[in-house]
């Protein structure tokens, strides 16, 4: 192990004078085997803070929805797997687990090291209770769906049976059996969602919904409960009684929530962060010149587009306008010019980034702009329409300055290529739910989506005649029918080729005009490392550390010998 | 004063009430729950949640439901903050609010009063315009243009005082305090000037002067108690206008205030949380403007309020 020697800070070029870094620079270091500094390069108080979003509606597992809250259940409590720094899906509460040969059987067996923030032990029972509350129509989890695949999860979440009826069981102390109604090859991958995350019994019964307030949360992770400010900041320390406590470097950790993004990044600038959640899309070339080294983008697991209502008229039954629509859209000048943040253009629906599948590149992704607007001209015309008879349409949105610039551009494109008049719609967002889900009043409107798991089926299953999310109304037999058929297939490139054809079936009927990529965007420390860009943007803190900061030495001014110091 | 105390206080149910009931109908017809969201939810679930919170009944019951339990200082569960009761809410922001909102009212008065009393001394002289036209840049200048200034200078380029967050410490008070009570300074300044213009100039004045009490006694003793009276009767709306104001600095030095609740609660659609907020401001309002009214009273010996009296 080597500790290099700092260096000096950042010079302006003039002999004798030392300018300060724009960040404080952490010290260079060699690292051991399992990746991690010697105790000398750390710095010597290990407390990072981080923005986090908008104000977690809860810290119940089971009850929480959205990114922010996700974030912290992540470093409070740890499923039967986890997460590493690079996103791979690894052995967590569960040292290791056998699978049927079925595929339809999963035995995990709980590492034996398995405690509470309170020092009981964590038992195979907690999760059996832990998974009946979650599938319980009562408890009103949002992201029950996330255990439908389990045997009878479904017929629990209907109404119809008992959650105790649920395949779950614990056959002893540290094993926990799951039964699958048909073999799920993400399932691995979906027990890293807070949903599936244990609760402790005892400190629910004893307060009710308070039992996620500081000093009754009681918690499996790295982390444990200290402080909750509402909007102001939750503060978490690292769990003694957690399975590798021996292993986590940063001791406290403290999020804050964030309303506007500016805010987050003059809080960031004046260092009072390590980590942003996000930075404002309007700062983009001001950082890249000013603040490059703690600039983070990287591919996310997300895609941004527009759906089409397929039950109403214009566009119900016209594949030719659907896709004269599509083609006629220039997604790198919406890249470039409008997002500007290297978001990634796209004409597919599931991102790249997965470890195994190929997402579907529709053909007309090789064409040329003037080749895709050729073809858009002609198929509007077959669809019925020219420049004295154009089409009119809504094109809606939520309220969103990225939104709006966005729709604005794309109804200028259809305007200057085909001659489309469109109405612009900007909606408050509930109500924009709203009008979506009843498919009464939309015609185009926006979308997106950010996959809950690690699986081209978290995009496909959108899609489902009967999904609650299919705002655009999509009812085909066929498709449904492959849905079907992938969740049954075992053979994992058997069932990866099924996807695909899926996601061929839905390009071709031009569902959706797919726009961009999502990218993750943040400013992070550059003395904060041990995470790594990874497509689901999942970043533990218990695999970050923090590093000294660079001492730089004042260069003293070259004194001519002879002569002292200061004088003229 | 006593019966009037009571009787004002008598005529602040019926403002409430008829408040509470236009809010109560006028949050629940926009259209979206609570629980919709980009996931849909399993039918039983959202059947199950309406009936926990009890969204399931007509509306007429749930209004009359929510009376009740206002009646027992029981403002009911948060639909969004789901781990937390509007009672806690509140009891966690408003402290931070008001703090807040005394500190810029308190400063804006300290440095608004003095300012305007001199600029009315120097009436038509530099002083008097230099005074005048900062106190037009302050209120022309919007808080959320100064705040990021502020910030900007002080906490990113200088490095004095922290760029947001919340603690009950002087430092961290600083900027908010300051962009909160920057324009009400200017109003205040604006106020004292006019008003104490008008009194210097009124004959109880030349008759002090006359008699030769010293200037000093005229002004302080004479003059300022009758040019406050317009400041006073400003206080009320003031303080109202600072604590729902306050909307915009809470969210650039991100302070967890109650200033932001209303407008999240209605876009959340967290009727709970929207309606705690309204019955607080209405009775923040009526009560201040209640103070304002005893204060005035006291100040001006001509008003008097009990039965009988002019």
């Amino acid at each position: 192990m080597l500790l290099l020697a700092a260096c000096g800070g950042e010079s302006d070029g003039e002999a004798g004078v030392t300018r300060a870094p724009i960040l404080p620079q952490p010290v260079e270091f060699v690292a051991d085997a399992e990746g991690r500094p010697p105790p000398e390069a750390l710095a010597e108080t290990q407390v990072i803070h981080r923005g986090n979003g908008e104000e977690p509606q809860t810290l119940d597992p089971h009850l929480a929805e959205g990114v922010p809250s996700s974030t912290i259940l992540r470093d409070l409590f740890e499923g039967l797997t986890t997460t590493a720094p690079d996103g791979r899906v690894i052995p967590g509460t569960a040292e290791h687990w056998d699978i049927s040969r079925d595929g339809r059987v999963y035995t995990f067996y709980l590492d034996p090291q398995a405690r509470w923030s309170n020092g009981e032990p964590l038992t195979a029972e907690d999760f059996v209770w832990s998974w009946r509350r979650v599938v319980d129509p009562a408890t009103g989890a949002s992201y029950s769906r996330m255990l439908a695949p389990v045997e009878n999860a479904e017929a629990i979440l209907a109404g119809e049976l008992e959650p105790d009826a649920l395949g779950v069981s614990a056959l002893s102390e540290t094993t926990f059996q799951v039964t699958l109604a048909s073999p799920t090859p993400y399932f691995l991958g979906l027990l890293t969602h807070p949903t599936t995350f244990p609760v402790h019994r005892p400190a629910l019964e004893a307060h009710g919904s308070a039992h996620v307030r500081p000093g009754h949360l009681v918690s499996n992770g790295a982390y444990m409960l200290v402080d909750w400010q509402v909007r102001s900041r939750i503060e978490l320390a690292r769990n003694p009684h957690y399975r590798q406590a021996d292993q986590v470097l940063i001791e406290r950790v403290f999020y804050y929530p964030f309303e506007d993004e500016n805010t987050e990044l003059n809080r960031f600038r004046a260092g009072d962060l390590h980590w942003t959640y996000q930075v404002p899309n309007s700062q983009f070339g001001w950082l890249e010149e000013n603040m490059a080294e703690a600039l983070m983008v990287a591919p996310w697991f997300g895609n941004y587009f527009f759906t089409y209502n397929l039950q109403r008229p214009p566009f119900q039954d016209n594949l030719a306008l659907r896709q004269a629509l599509s083609l006629a859209v220039d997604r790198e000048i919406l890249t470039e010019r409008v997002t500007r943040f290297g978001e990634i253009p796209t004409f597919q629906l599931v991102p790249p980034g997965l470890p195994d599948y190929e997402p579907v590149v529709p053909e007309v992704a090789e064409w040329t702009q003037a080749e895709r607007e050729a073809e858009a001209r002609r198929l509007y015309a077959e669809a019925g329409y020219s420049e004295d008879e154009p089409l009119e349409v809504e094109l809606r949105y939520n309220s969103s300055e990225n939104h709006r610039r966005l729709a604005v551009a794309v109804s200028a494109m259809w305007k200057q290529v085909l001659g489309v008049r469109t109405r612009l719609i900007n909606e408050e967002f509930r109500v924009f739910l709203q009008n979506r889900a009843q498919r009464r009043v939309t015609e185009v409107f926006r979308a997106g989506w950010i996959g809950d798991y690690q699986d081209a089926f978290t995009f496909l299953e959108l899609f489902h005649s009967e999904h609650g999310r299919n705002d655009a109304g999509y009812a085909n037999p066929t498709y449904d029918r492959l849905l079907e058929q992938v969740s049954a297939e075992r053979i994992p490139a058997l069932r990866r080729n099924l996807m695909r054809e899926a996601e061929r079936m839905l390009l071709a009927d031009q569902v959706i005009l797919p726009v961009y990529i999502y990218v993750s965007k943040r400013l992070v420390d550059p003395r904060l490392q041990g995470w790594q860009e990874n497509v689901m943007d999942q970043h533990l803190t218990r695999h970050m550390y923090l590093l000294r900061e660079r001492t730089d030495e004042v260069v003293e001014p070259v004194v001519e010998s002879g002569s002292e110091a200061g004088s003229p | 004063m006593l019966g009037y105390s009571l009787k004002r206080l008598a005529s602040a149910i019926p403002t409430l009430f008829f408040l509470i009931t236009v809010a109560f109908f006028l949050i629940r017809i926009a259209p979206g729950g609570p629980f919709d969201s980009e996931r849909a939810l399993p039918a039983e679930i959202e059947a199950n949640l309406a009936a926990k919170y009890h969204l399931d009944e007509p509306l007429v019951v749930q209004y009359a439901r929510y009376l009740w339990q206002i009646a027992r200082f029981d403002l009911g569960p948060s639909f969004h903050y789901l781990d937390w009761t509007i009672n806690d809410l509140i009891a966690q922001g408003a402290p931070v609010s008001f703090t807040l909102g005394l500190l810029a009212l308190i400063l804006a008065l300290l440095i608004g009063v003095p300012i305007g009393a001199w600029a009315a001394l120097r009436q038509n002289r530099p002083t008097d315009y230099a005074v005048m036209s900062t106190a037009m840049i302050g209120i022309s200048v919007p808080n959320f243009v100064m705040a990021p200034l502020l910030i900007l200078l002080f906490a990113i380029t200088l490095g004095w005082l922290p760029a947001g967050g919340w603690a009950f410490e002087p430092s961290r008070m600083v900027l908010p305090v300051i962009t909160l009570a920057l324009p009400m300074i200017a109003y205040i300044a604006r106020i004292t000037r006019g008003s104490m213009i008008e009194v210097l100039h009124s004959s109880f004045i030349r008759t002090a002067r006359a008699k030769g009490m010293p200037e000093r006694d005229v002004l302080i003793h004479h003059a300022l108690k009758p040019a406050l009276l317009p400041v006073i009767s400003y206080l009320g709306p003031a303080a109202a206008a600072i604590l729902t104001g306050s909307v915009v600095v809470e969210r650039i030095f991100t302070i967890p205030g109650i200033g932001s609740y209303f407008v999240q609660g209605a876009l959340n659609r967290d009727y709970t949380l929207v309606m705690g907020v309204v019955i607080l401001y209405g009775v923040l309002i009526i009560a201040f403007n209640f103070l304002v009214d005893l204060l005035y009273a006291w100040l001006d010996p001509r008003i008097r309020y009990d039965e009988g009296s002019a």
